[in-house]
């Protein structure tokens, strides 16, 4: 993890002073809504249905132990008890108070967690693979070039005003965790024939009413040159980026109107005056970030232990290791992925009592460590074998062992027509009755790796059109009604789904999706033909069928 | 952005004006007393676009008291009981339609 | 609306001409940039200093011929929200050296002081009194920087490489 030095402690706490100076301000008149909306949501506070929502960013996805209990210690002091852990490796409270918050961000800076920029037309949370760092065959650490944009994009004098809000994700792995193609930028490490670090660029990626597979805008961008080309994208977006239309002001469409090679001119136009400015890195500041990131000190532990071994006899812990522990670079240690979608529960829920207790298993089995994914579970990255039957009683006895990483039932889904002042439609109720349908594990297994996101309106935050199965909630004549796309995936071989047919009411949908995949069952060649590649192979007319045959 | 007041105002049947609290977000509704009220029977009933405006006009111009208002559907029962009139209102009044996880 | 420079509130010399004012003999003026553009050399001759009020969406490499020339450019921000003026400061003072006076006007506001001064910013039209009187106060917020601008404020990854070599550390 990354530990904060004096520097970027005292810009946490000045914005806190800041921050606190302007809620004031707006209390007392000075400050109108008007006024004052952009900067509360620079600050992470959104105003939803029942209250203001707190956005708290986790950047990159990594958390110690000490800053996961400092968060449930706002859930219990500020909030209601528990937090949501969302898509964009953040997590949100729901019931917080606009008075309240100064002290919940002051609290939060004690641990150097801060909110600037989780929600506005600036440059968001930079999101990275959950499982940096720990990924077998990963070309390297990307958290260390995502800590160097965070800090580079954060209160940036230029760009804090931009037409719109702006994401990047970056990985290091051929399997792409971070969903890059659907980002602003999206970036990917990799090694050039010399054997340095660059980046493949991607840009013009998104969801929303718009959605778009990011375009790649050069091939290899050396390391030493990332901010000043970011930089250099991030101008060109300033000044020319619709400012017309808030539906059109994200750079997708900016890139999408001027087509790829002609933005990629103005972007290389402006960064040859700028790239060999203070903006090029050297390697000894890489090795500074670096140098702050904490790297456990690994034992040397077999592969096999005798405690595995004898747990395997037990069918729930072998269900559970077999769903939830993957392979570490290490092979003494694993990857634990806690699941956060227990069945009829919402996803991506979790409560105070369990993010401290989570807090104390990483500090007995994970050196002190938790990851957040995108997909809106979290991750212990660093467990040796030996106590993963331990850590597995643990879990359970927490709620936080359901074996179903990557299952139909893992879920992704935004807050919905519950929560959120911009939904159409609920989002959690879908998602919890489909996860009581498909409950029994051996069902769940059979089916294999499927995605199901809900979205609760067009802006796409439970990013459906990415989803091996898509919901979209819309309003029609008053009613809630859902449409389903098929074939969508997130990860390097990133698709936009296609629509099955009309929508579907409410009742409907989890009835609509137990067609579906019926119809999969029946379809796949064999057991291992993941839905998502029977869609592609045989398109969406025979799913169509069966859902519509009797509809 | 238009302002609340610039909206063409189509009311097609009874309506409350209705925003968040400011120091603490918590959902409130216009009374016929130029206050708020977290209770949706308090509401000041309006039928008609010109009284809608009035009321909405009034709520606008309390920018320290409440946020973001605007005018929901309501339906009156025959006791005279003011309830949401749409699910969005509905949720906003009673909360969420699942189990919170505390 | 009170005009900040130097940190201060102070009058404004300038007066604002629009399109189709009759030129003044003498005095300060600041001119819209399609009235500058156009009669460039018989604004430049006259006493008085000339400034250009030059819009967010106009390209400023047409305005960089005349940078030698005019005492002050005054960017504008139809909204705090509409941030192209950053854009255009930054370039005007890292890019093409300006150094005259830099005017932000428009809806200036207090909690937008610190970015304009990073973006090159020396002179604000703010919109209300009591953010002016507060500039001081305000410009004062923040001590840490990540971003290298034009304004010269040493980064934080600046101090920590300076920190480090202090410290002998690196090995």
């Amino acid at each position: 993890m990354y530990a904060y030095d004096e520097i970027d402690r005292t810009l946490v706490n000045e914005r806190v002073s800041e921050f606190r100076d302007q809620v004031k301000r707006r209390l007392s008149g000075e400050l109108t809504e008007d006024e004052f909306k952009m900067l509360r949501l620079q600050n992470g506070v959104y105003l939803q249905l029942h209250a203001y929502m707190f956005r708290v960013a986790i950047p990159y996805g990594t958390l110690a132990s000490n800053q996961l209990r400092a968060l449930a210690h706002v859930a219990r002091k500020y909030d209601r008890g528990y937090g949501h852990f969302t898509t964009r490796q953040n997590i949100q409270f729901n019931w917080i108070k606009l008075s309240d918050l100064p002290d919940a961000l002051a609290d939060l800076a004690e641990v150097g967690i801060h909110a600037m920029q989780t929600s506005g037309n600036n440059m968001r949370n930079v999101t990275s693979d959950q499982w940096a760092g720990v990924a077998p065959g990963e070309i390297e650490d990307p958290r260390i070039w995502s800590e160097l944009i965070r800090q580079h994009t954060t209160l940036h004098p230029e760009f804090s005003f931009l037409p719109r809000k702006f994401k990047i994700a970056i990985t290091a792995s051929d399997h792409d965790r971070a969903a890059i193609k659907v980002h602003d930028i999206g970036l990917r490490l990799i090694k050039n024939e010399k054997g340095e670090t660059g980046f493949e660029v991607l840009v013009g990626g998104g969801l929303g009413r718009t959605p778009f597979i990011g375009k790649t805008i050069k091939h290899f961008v050396h390391g030493r040159d990332l901010l000043s080309y970011i930089e250099a994208i991030l101008r060109v977006y300033n000044q020319y980026g619709r400012r017309d239309n808030i539906y059109k002001a994200r750079i997708k469409i900016l890139v999408h109107e001027l087509g790829i090679e002609k933005f990629s001119r103005e972007v290389e136009d402006e960064w040859q005056h700028i790239r060999n400015s203070s903006l090029q890195i050297d390697d000894e500041v890489i090795e500074d970030i670096r140098s702050r990131f904490i790297y456990p000190a690994y034992e040397k532990l077999p592969h096999m232990p005798d405690e595995l071994r004898q747990a395997a006899a037990d069918p729930d812990f072998e269900a559970w290791r077999k769903n939830s522990v993957a392979a570490h670079k290490n092979p003494g240690y694993s990857i634990v992925t806690i699941s956060l979608k227990p069945i009829g529960a919402p996803p991506g829920d979790a409560t105070a009592e369990q993010m401290d207790a989570l807090a104390d298993l990483a500090d007995k089995y994970s050196f002190g460590e938790i990851r957040v994914g995108h997909e809106q579970n979290l991750a212990l990255p660093h467990v040796a074998k030996r106590d993963l039957p331990a850590l597995w009683k643990a879990l359970d006895k927490l709620g936080l062992a359901t074996p179903n990483v990557n299952l139909i039932t893992d879920i992704i889904a935004c807050p919905g027509l519950d929560y959120c002042s911009l939904a159409n439609a609920r989002s959690i109720p879908i998602a919890q009755e489909l996860t009581r349908r498909f409950a029994n594990h051996e069902l769940a297994n059979l089916i294999g790796r499927l995605h199901i996101n809900i979205s609760g309106c067009i802006n796409a935050c439970g990013h459906h059109h990415v989803g091996h199965i898509g919901i979209l909630g819309v309003e029609k004549n008053g009613e809630e009604v859902y449409q389903i796309t098929i074939g969508g995936r997130a990860d390097e071989g990133a698709a936009l789904g296609n629509l099955i047919g009309p929508g579907v009411k409410f009742d409907e949908v989890a009835d609509v999706v137990e067609d579906i995949v019926e119809a999969y069952l029946a379809l796949r060649e064999r057991p291992e033909e993941l839905f998502i590649d029977t869609v592609k192979r045989l398109g969406v007319e025979p799913f169509k069928e069966r859902v519509y045959a009797t509809r | 952005m238009t302002s609340p007041l610039q909206q063409k105002l189509k009311i097609t049947g009874p309506s409350v004006v209705t925003a968040n609290r400011t120091w603490d977000g918590v959902v409130v509704y216009r009374t016929a007393a130029r206050g708020w009220s977290v209770e949706l029977t308090d509401a000041a009933i309006v039928r008609n676009s010109d009284d809608a405006k009035a009321l909405l006009a009034e709520a606008v111009a309390d920018d320290v008291g409440a946020i973001g208002p605007y005018i929901a559907p309501v339906q009156v029962d025959e006791a005279g009981k003011i309830l949401p009139g749409n699910l969005r209102e509905q949720i906003r009044r009673d909360g969420v339609t699942i189990g919170l996880p505390v | 609306m009170p005009l900040v420079n130097g940190g201060k509130i102070v009058d404004d010399s300038f007066v604002k001409l629009a399109v189709d004012t009759p030129l003044p003999e003498g005095g300060d003026i600041l001119v819209p940039a399609e009235r500058f553009v156009g009669e460039a050399d018989a604004l430049l001759k006259r006493a008085g200093k000339v400034g250009v009020i030059w819009p967010n969406n106009r390209d400023i490499d047409e305005l960089v011929p005349y940078l030698g020339k005019v005492a002050a450019v005054a960017l504008v921000f139809p909204s705090f929200r509409d941030g192209r003026a950053y854009s255009q400061a930054r370039l005007l003072r890292e890019r093409y050296n300006y150094r005259g006076e830099l005017r932000a006007t428009g809806q200036v506001l207090r909690d937008q002081f610190v970015f304009m001064l990073r973006a090159g910013f020396d002179s604000f039209e703010v919109k209300k009194q009591a953010d002016a009187e507060a500039f001081m106060q305000t410009a004062k917020r923040y001590s840490v920087f990540y971003q290298p601008t034009g304004d010269g404020r040493i980064t934080a990854l600046h101090r920590r490489m300076q920190l480090r070599h202090s410290e002998g550390v690196g090995t």
